[in-house]
């Protein structure tokens, strides 16, 4: 049976994680290679670099990082921020990513993610959408806002609409964040993350608001999640992917637990 | 222990590569020199994309030399697309052969409500005998990612579900794929990688 992925998340700025999932115990706990290697252990089903200062800066992400986190990662390894063309994706993909993760270049010119797509297959091409509900839209929730840099800078495009063309142009998964919900901890937007899982046939990826299990579990029956991404949940209530997932077990919600 | 790993230009083989160095084996990546293929003692035809991206190992020579190496009895790997390719063909591409190895045909997933590709961990169920799967338990988790298939036959090594059953893994004598990704699946995909690092002639227990 297909099981619902748990996705560790790292933010990283100038080669070290600022924020997202951390151990206590780890010797370095902002050194993203140890966290990534740590997690997989853990039972995390891939790992999600962002390189959370890149496009605003405009820096490039940290080849360096990728290449010492890709080295001992044995799991679905994605890396976003800053990539703004095929030759950076590239670049990225040589250091040991399995897949990248555009948001803002995909919006400024959509045709690279199908230029992507065509050098390193559609599933490896994530497209990242930030997106806001628009209470003045006829439905909120569908027509959600699309923001990029960051969530800095409305689009003007719509969510549906937008995730329909980032997967006809070849996008092999879309990561959702809901920046309603975004550090809220009050749970991720289901409705949200149901409108796009329903309108398209790729797997979509939600993100934002995770505070309790019951919060996975509700994005992934209600919100109609492939996937869901996990930073601070583990500071709250549960300790690594394996707890988390052996909670997800016990409520019928089918994930892999790590051998 | 020298490991060619054939590089038709569809996809990454970093993650491949950095596998099979991991368990201790040598790599050389080819993409049109045959000579490698006439010396290696292990074969990967890695692949994501398209299946009509194979039509470059014809082009190149790379399919009879491949056709030699089995015939010696090389041990020959082929992962996602490079695991189809060793059947007849697929609907994906129709106009392409395949290395007709096993003689079925790779098809799309039927349409129904569920996704298609198929993206994530999945279970296998392992057939007792293969020593591809050798000390892989039933139920263990492995990563897809796919949207076309082979059927279940006689040669199937792991059975996945996805919307129906189809072949995760084939295995005849020295020639072996899976429709999955050992490189990217963990303890479990690593496990498998190394059955087929060791893969033994003398010890065939077919």
């Amino acid at each position: 049976m297909l099981t619902k992925r748990i996705i560790a998340c790292l933010d990283v700025h100038a080669g070290r994680v600022v924020k997202g999932v951390q151990f206590v115990d780890i010797i370095d706990a902002g050194d993203p290679a140890a966290l990534a290697a740590r997690h997989a252990r853990e039972g995390a089903d891939e790992i999600v670099l962002l390189d959370i200062t890149a496009t605003h800066e405009g820096r490039q992400t940290l080849l360096e990082t990728v290449r010492r986190t890709a080295r001992e990662l044995f799991v679905p390894f994605t890396v976003g921020g800053g990539i703004r063309s095929a030759e950076e994706a590239e670049l990225v993909f040589e250091a040991g990513a399995d897949k990248i993760s555009i948001n803002s270049a995909a919006l400024a010119d959509p045709s690279l993610i199908t230029r992507i797509g065509l050098s390193f297959g559609a599933q490896a091409v994530v497209v990242a959408i930030d997106a806001k509900r628009d209470p003045e839209a006829k439905d909120p929730v569908r027509d959600a806002q699309v923001y990029l840099q960051g969530g800095r800078k409305p689009a003007g495009r719509r969510v549906v609409e937008w995730a329909l063309e980032a997967e006809s142009r070849g996008a092999g998964e879309i990561l959702l964040t809901s920046m309603d919900s975004d550090g809220t901890r009050a749970g991720f937007d289901c409705e949200l993350t149901a409108a796009v899982s329903e309108s398209v046939n790729i797997p979509v990826i939600a993100s934002g608001g995770a505070g309790t299990v019951t919060h996975f579990a509700e994005v992934f029956g209600k919100g109609k999640a492939d996937a869901a991404l996990a930073a601070s949940i583990f500071h709250f209530g549960v300790s690594s992917a394996r707890s988390l997932k052996q909670e997800l077990l016990a409520t019928g919600i089918p994930v892999r637990l790590p051998c | 222990m020298r490991v060619a790993v054939i590089d038709y230009k569809a996809g990454n083989l970093t993650s491949v590569l950095k596998a099979i160095r991991h368990l201790g084996a040598e790599t050389v990546v080819t993409d049109a020199d045959v000579s490698l293929i006439e010396s290696a003692e292990r074969i990967v035809l890695p692949g994501v994309g398209h299946f009509a991206a194979t039509d470059r190992l014809n082009q190149t020579g790379m399919t009879a030399a491949i056709r030699a190496a089995i015939g010696r009895g090389v041990p020959f790997l082929g992962i996602c697309v490079g695991m189809q390719w060793l059947y007849a063909g697929s609907s994906e591409a129709p106009d392409h052969l395949g290395l007709c190895h096993f003689p079925e045909s790779c098809t799309r997933f039927p349409e129904c409500n569920q996704k298609v590709p198929h993206v994530g961990w999945n279970s296998l169920d392992t057939k007792p005998g293969s020593r591809l799967l050798a000390g892989v338990d039933p139920g263990e988790f492995v990563y897809f990612t796919h949207s076309y298939k082979a059927p279940v036959t006689a040669d199937t090594a792991a059975v996945a579900n996805y919307i129906e059953d189809f072949a995760a893994a084939v295995e005849h004598k020295n020639v072996m794929g899976v429709q999955f990704h050992p490189e990217k699946s963990g303890e479990t995909g690593l496990k498998i990688m190394r059955n087929f690092l060791d893969w033994k002639r003398d010890s065939a227990a077919c």
